[in-house]
């Protein structure tokens, strides 16, 4: 099972994405699909760089990827400050161009393009858990 | 990522090429910077060697509608939009806010 630690910055989440799309494209996802997971691990990791390592100098942060009979399970696990999507409201998709609000538009992209996404904060850390089943 | 501008009289046609992603997209804003403060508000933007974009590049996007759009001076729209930066587009309900070309000429003349 691949688990690589990577340093909490932008420059890396090329290599995430990467990461990802090799494990899905082993497993017999569709590009179309890989494509949805590469967003989804994006925007996760970015998450856990802006928000949970915000001003923190040298984090770094594990991602696992691995397939699981026809589903695969992406966990990133960090040690920064926990945040709870699950308090994160739903971007409004209709308001107009001056009323638009960009943030939790990661999280939301997260939860459609993903069948799960869970998330657990403890004194070990944060982890959160996305998974998808193969069409 | 790669940003090339073409000024025509009355627009900026914008070509990106690459990944948008939170990594490059102080870089984009930055060009897409360069037109508003150089006054071109009217912007044709190129999407069609765009490979990859997130939640970073919308916002972007965003940002530039607005700066554009105010007191009506001008307009962003997007021109040859990859079918996968497409959906994720209509999925965070941005298309809604940008009009969209098969065609770049197309794309011009509508400004």
């Amino acid at each position: 099972m691949p688990s690589i630690n990577y340093p909490a910055r932008f420059e890396f989440l090329d290599e995430i994405r990467d990461m990802v799309a090799d494990v899905a494209r082993a497993g017999g996802f569709s590009e179309k699909t890989i494509y949805s997971l590469q967003l989804a691990a994006d925007e996760a990791a970015t998450n856990i760089i802006e928000h949970a390592y915000a001003g923190v100098k040298n984090a770094s942060f594990s991602v696992t990827c691995e397939m699981q009979g026809d589903k695969i399970i992406i966990v990133m696990h960090d040690n920064g400050k926990s945040f709870d999507s699950s308090a994160v409201k739903e971007p409004n998709l209709k308001a107009d161009l001056a009323k638009r609000q960009i943030g939790g538009l990661g999280v939301y992209l997260m939860r459609k393009l993903m069948d799960s996404v869970h998330y657990e904060s403890s004194k070990s850390g944060n982890v959160l858990t996305m998974t998808k089943r193969r069409e | 990522m790669e940003v090339t501008t073409q000024e025509f009289k009355h627009c900026d046609l914008i070509a990106v090429k690459g990944r948008v992603d939170s990594s490059t997209a102080p870089q984009f804003t930055k060009e897409l910077e360069k037109a508003t403060n150089n006054g071109r508000y009217k912007i044709v933007l190129d999407m069609s060697e765009l490979e990859y974009m997130s939640s970073a590049g919308f916002r972007a996007l965003l940002a530039t509608q607005r700066n554009c759009k105010r007191y009506n001076r001008g307009e962003v729209v997007l021109a040859r939009v990859p079918d996968r930066i497409r959906e994720a587009l209509e999925l965070a309900g941005f298309t809604e806010l940008f009009k969209t070309f098969d065609d770049t000429t197309e794309a011009v003349g509508s400004l």
